[in-house]
């Protein structure tokens, strides 16, 4: 035993004391991994059971914040926006993504000139977006008053101040913030489709509509579920534009959770509220995130 | 003579070309195929370049001309008290000193958390890729699984954590914070890029009597200079447009230009002065902005790799 694992240490030259100095330097990851990230989680799901307020308090009362949250109106609206605001950020990303990608694809001219124009609002703030948006759809100064000085009187065009349309007003800021990244991404999918592939089906006399349905689709695959990942995250995540579009109104109509969240926590007093909501959001990050890890890393490590 | 006149026509005829990049020869142009892709194209041009034109008109006009006329319309009378107003004296509430504060603020807040995000996500990923040690491997997971997870479940455990170390509500605790999120996809960045550095070259310096720093500084850091442009890029723009972080982990003397433009144009009081407000809000989407455009295929190589990799 002992003559193998010195001669273990001679071949590879990595032994203990060598790669002290790896160990040390990955210090900081693993505390951020242990204690912020793991650490951080559990002390959050944990305190969701308790009846934390203005100050954490391990008192527990089992699952009384969960049967307040989803009793709470506030809390419904939310959860109903994010559904309707993630569904459309969903079809619109990608069907917008792809096909501008599929456009910009077709070797035309100035296509460096497009994508930066598409891609630009990407590098800006949801602050800024949401603030640039609630100018533009501003009822009485921007697009409504303007079609309504060009003659059509009765034309109503202000999402952010009914309660029924607000979320699509935020959708649409939305979109014209990330939609480029996707584009970009798809992009790059296309790129790396074989050339041959195109020509194969030229000659068989596909459409140029039907290889992409049916042969460049199911070969982007990958980039699909990348972008599928990246648009759930940003649903979930989704707090900024509200707060700079909307500030969660006309009322309470366009509250998203995050926001449920950060109010519950910071601004009224009831951490457990708070947790409750944040883990509900772990929770649906999760439905998500374990089938897409388990078919990347499964397959991964399968290699 | 006829020189200068085909050269006038060529003028004459080129703004038509600008707004419509139909080519060169209208022959093979304009087929019903390019009319439908340069078209569409254009009209999500617009959807795209509308905000930014509509925001730099709002931004040099004055109120009374806001209230006449038409936010499209560009100004007649330039005027730039807007920009000035809202760099130095526009209020938040709380205080009016424009958003020059928080631009300090987040240049204070940004440069520190750029440099030791990248310094110890670089040396992370090193670690993962050359010198794997046991276990390394979980504590990676766990930090990509982190980057998934909504930030709101680690608020106010990190508040606690900062409160703890005595940094909470100051630039440093931000930072940490900056440091502590940027950590995931920074990681995976330089690990993935170090295992495509040549394992060879790596084994000619450990026979050569190179350690883990020898080689990470005389090897690997000059070798990977692009990839930190990216890394480079990728903060500066996420730090720069951070809210939440901002908003949660600073008092308002601290508070980054997002959290502050947000206060100003957001501010329940007085009358509202749109002029200054969409100055402002293009004040704070200058840096991004120039970083994005002087970078150019780089930024775009930045969000590829961060997202597609992962």
């Amino acid at each position: 035993m002992t003559t193998i694992r010195a001669t273990a240490a001679t071949q590879r030259p990595i032994s203990l004391f060598r790669n002290k100095a790896a160990k040390i330097a990955a210090i900081p990851m693993i505390l951020t991994a242990l204690v912020v990230f793991m650490g951080g989680t559990i002390w959050t799901v944990v305190f969701s059971f308790t009846k934390s307020r203005l100050l954490p308090k391990a008192q527990f009362i089992g699952l009384d914040q969960y049967e307040r949250l989803w009793s709470s109106s506030k809390w419904g609206i939310a959860i109903e926006n994010m559904v309707i605001y993630g569904l459309c950020s969903l079809v619109f990303s990608l069907v917008i993504g792809f096909v501008l990608a599929a456009l910009l694809d077709q070797k035309i001219r100035f296509e460096n000139t497009f994508r930066s124009i598409m891609l630009y609002p990407f590098a800006l703030s949801f602050i800024v977006t949401g603030l640039v948006w609630q100018w533009i759809l501003n009822p009485d100064f921007g697009i409504q008053k303007v079609v309504r000085s060009m003659g059509w009187e009765s034309f109503s065009f202000d999402p952010l101040n009914n309660q029924e349309i607000v979320i699509y007003g935020i959708l649409i800021a939305g979109l014209w913030q990330g939609t480029g990244l996707i584009m970009c991404l798809m992009l790059a999918g296309l790129r790396g489709i074989d050339e041959d592939i195109w020509k194969a089906a030229r000659v068989d006399g596909i459409p140029a509509w039907k290889t992409y349905i049916f042969i460049v689709i199911p070969m982007m695959r990958a980039v699909f579920v990348t972008t599928l990942v990246i648009i759930a995250s940003g649903i979930v995540k989704l707090y900024d534009l509200v707060v700079a579009q909307t500030s969660g109104g006309p009322g309470i109509a366009s509250e998203v959770p995050a926001k449920y969240v950060y109010d519950a926590m910071f601004l009224s007093q009831n951490l457990g509220q708070g947790f409750a909501g944040s883990t509900m959001m772990l929770l649906a990050v999760l439905i998500v995130l374990i089938p897409w890890a388990y078919m990347e890393f499964g397959g991964r490590q399968r290699d | 003579m006829t020189e200068v006149t085909t050269l006038d026509t060529r003028l004459a005829a080129s703004p038509g070309m600008v707004d419509g990049p139909r080519g060169a020869k209208p022959k093979r142009a304009i087929s019903p195929r390019n009319v439908f892709i340069y078209g569409t194209l254009l009209l999500f041009s617009v959807y795209y370049l509308l905000p930014l034109y509509v925001m730099i008109v709002t931004s040099l006009k004055g109120m009374p001309e806001i209230r006449l006329g038409n936010i499209f319309a560009p100004p007649v009378e330039i005027t730039f008290e807007p920009w000035v107003k809202a760099w130095a004296t526009a209020c938040t509430g709380l205080n009016c000193e424009g958003l020059s504060r928080g631009f300090w603020n987040s240049v204070q807040i940004t440069v520190p958390s750029v440099v030791l995000s990248i310094a110890i996500a670089s040396v992370n990923g090193y670690a993962l890729a050359n010198w794997r040690f046991k276990g390394a491997d979980v504590f990676f997971t766990i930090l990509i699984f982190g980057a998934f997870i909504p930030y709101q479940v680690m608020l106010y455990p990190i508040v606690i954590l900062l409160r703890e170390l005595g940094i909470y509500g100051t630039l440093w605790g931000l930072i940490l914070v900056h440091t502590i999120f940027g950590m995931p996809i920074l990681t995976l960045l330089f690990r993935n890029y170090f295992t495509t550095v040549p394992q060879e070259l790596f084994k000619a310096a450990r026979v050569d009597g190179a350690g883990f720093w020898g080689i990470y500084f005389k090897i690997m850091l000059p070798m990977s200079l692009p990839i930190f442009v990216v890394a480079i890029i990728i903060q500066i723009t996420g730090i720069w447009n951070d809210f939440l972080f901002g908003v949660v982990y600073t008092k308002p003397d601290v508070y980054p230009m997002t959290v502050q433009l947000n206060n100003i144009v957001n501010s329940v009081q007085g009358v509202k002065e749109y002029n200054v407000n969409m100055a402002a809000t293009i004040i704070t989407g200058l840096v991004p902005l120039f970083i994005y455009f002087v970078s150019g295929k780089l930024f775009v190589r930045g969000i590829a790799a961060g997202a597609v990799k992962g």
